[in-house]
């Protein structure tokens, strides 16, 4: 039983951050219909600034933190404008392609800088384990949880009430009726990749904490796929739900399939069930299905 | 009575090919209703996108001529600018938020709006200008009738505060008693809050009984226009946009060959 919530409370935090990096994925698919495979090497990007700031500037990690958060919109602001702004209007399936190769760029630059080796984040949460009645989890895990929750928070409410946030929606459901309004395409746009970039930073931050930081970060962006596909790529609350159940699938299928067959479940199992979901449900847990004109 | 809008003599043209408007000019003056009529693939909605901008979005673009709103050209502006000049079209099909709710869809509607404090009031006077909204103000815009939506399309345009509202085919695929009531509220709309109208219609019968001045197009371009009370009186205009006819009934026959040798593009 104890090792049952163990699994259980690993699986939430990671399922948490990669609801938080869905929630990106989803965001720029809603608002352009792209799918954006850089999506994991955005949070790379941020594991390594952050670190940077830290290791190699000895700053601390809140100033690090937030200095990466500015960097990341920073970043999200260049790439929408040098990459893909000159492509709008173009077919979604070359900006697809774009995003891919975006992937390989954001990839060799950080290999550029920052070199090939396992890299790790000096110590900035207290070791010591904090018990609850039996599951013991540390600090770095319920950090993570806190984070993933806080900025899952503020963007439901951003996405809920506020004026960017409404034109945002208003977009994603009729893009020609959200021009009409007065609502400027590209400043959406825009903003949907800064959001993107930002909320893949924090959580590339925080997995960089839990693990080690290396190249192989970007491959996060592989189960953020299936996070996003199972819960309908563009449904919010989809992501949440889609990032979550992925996390406690990896947990689960990682602590007691992996022992039976040794080793490598954690891999495959999650993308078993998602292939079984969308065999029932084509358009994910909670997405929309497209309504066919008549 | 000066004129707000003046299109003079624009050619659209789509994809770099297709040429869809040529020579085609209006105007309307400030603080009446404008419609233009005519059949399917005329233009009618080409030239309502020129005017907004939306034309862009769809590849098409304006070749020539000009089109000019309170003295200034305008055909190079972006859309947002379009809105912000006050100019806000309510486009062919409803268009409206489904996901958003109707209050939502509303507050999108005010998107450029700085006036924040009077936004509220806003909504309030659209509830007032169609009540079944406010009954369903939290409900989800695409569960509404074809009818409510129509309605949230034209609140949603008042809530920019326009100076010029384009309507395109407001009567599309509702009942007929839904279409008067919308009808009546869109005289209201241009009587109390001043808003001036250009309306493009099918319903050519109702389009010239709300309207002050008609302009009808083929091809491309305006082939007649006048006042509507003229309009109405016109045996061509009778014949094919009213479906009666001075001369009594006419076998299907003569119809045809009629329509065949008298084209208002001859």
């Amino acid at each position: 039983m104890d090792f049952f919530l163990q699994l259980l409370v690993s699986g939430v935090v990671v399922g948490s951050i990669y609801a938080l990096v869905a929630l990106g994925f989803v965001l720029i698919y809603k608002v352009t219909r792209v799918i954006n495979f850089a999506q994991g090497e955005f949070l790379m990007v941020g594991a390594y600034v952050c670190l940077a700031l830290v290791a190699q500037l000895q700053l601390p990690f809140w100033i690090a933190f937030l200095m990466t958060m500015a960097v990341s919109v920073g970043l999200g602001l260049l790439i929408e404008r040098l990459a893909l702004r000159p492509m709008l209007g173009q077919p979604i399936i070359a900006i697809i392609m774009l995003t891919i190769g975006l992937s390989s760029v954001l990839k060799c630059a950080v290999l550029v800088i920052w070199g090939p080796n396992n890299r790790a984040y000096p110590q900035i949460f207290s070791q010591v384990p904090i018990h609850l009645g039996s599951v013991v989890i540390s600090q770095v895990y319920l950090w993570s949880v806190g984070f993933a929750v806080l900025f899952l928070g503020l963007f439901t409410l951003f996405f809920r009430y506020s004026n960017a946030g409404m034109a945002m929606r208003a977009v994603a459901d009729d893009q020609q009726a959200a021009l009409s309004m007065g609502i400027s395409l590209k400043k959406v746009f825009a903003m949907a990749w800064c959001i993107a970039f930002l909320v893949a930073s924090v959580g590339g931050v925080f997995l960089g904490n839990i693990n080690v930081v290396n190249v192989s970060l970007g491959f996060f962006g592989m189960k953020v796929f299936p996070a996003a596909v199972l819960g309908g790529l563009d449904s919010i609350p989809g992501a949440i739900v889609g990032g979550l159940s992925i996390g406690l699938i990896e947990a689960l299928s990682g602590g007691y399939l992996d022992p039976l067959v040794g080793g490598g479940s954690k891999e495959v199992i999650p993308f078993i069930v998602l292939v079984i979901i969308l065999m029932v449900k084509p358009y994910g847990l909670f997405g929309r299905a497209a309504s066919a004109k008549v | 009575m000066s004129v707000m809008l003046r299109v003079s003599n624009i050619e659209v043209v789509y994809s770099e090919v297709i040429l869809v408007l040529q020579g085609m000019s209006l105007e309307v003056p400030e603080g009446r209703i404008v419609t233009l009529l005519g059949a399917n693939g005329a233009g009618k909605t080409t030239t309502l996108k020129a005017i907004s901008a939306l034309l862009r979005s769809e590849n098409g673009r304006i070749t020539d001529g000009t089109i000019e709103f309170s003295g200034a050209i305008i055909n190079r502006k972006e859309p947002e600018n379009i809105v912000r000049d006050g100019i806000f079209q309510v486009m062919e099909g409803r268009r409206i938020f489904k996901s958003l709710t109707v209050t939502e869809n509303l507050l999108v509607g005010a998107h450029l709006r700085r006036d924040r404090e009077r936004i509220n009031f806003d909504i309030d006077t659209v509830f007032n200008y169609f009540p079944r909204l406010r009954e369903r103000h939290r409900q989800t815009a695409g569960h509404l009738s074809g009818g409510e939506q129509q309605m949230l399309a034209i609140g949603r345009a008042l809530m920019a505060r326009p100076k010029l509202m384009l309507l395109d085919e407001p009567s599309l695929g509702l009942a007929s008693l839904l279409v008067r009531e919308i009808f009546e509220i869109i005289m209201r709309i241009n009587r109390d809050e001043g808003i001036t109208i250009l309306l493009v219609e099918q319903n050519a019968n109702l389009a010239l009984q709300v309207a002050d001045y008609g302009y009808i197009m083929e091809g491309g371009r305006v082939v007649l226009a006048g006042d509507c009370e003229t309009l109405r009186n016109n045996p061509d205009v009778k014949e094919f946009y009213l479906g009666h006819s001075d001369r009594g009934k006419k076998s299907f026959k003569e119809v045809k060959h009629y329509q065949r040798r008298k084209r208002w593009l001859s």
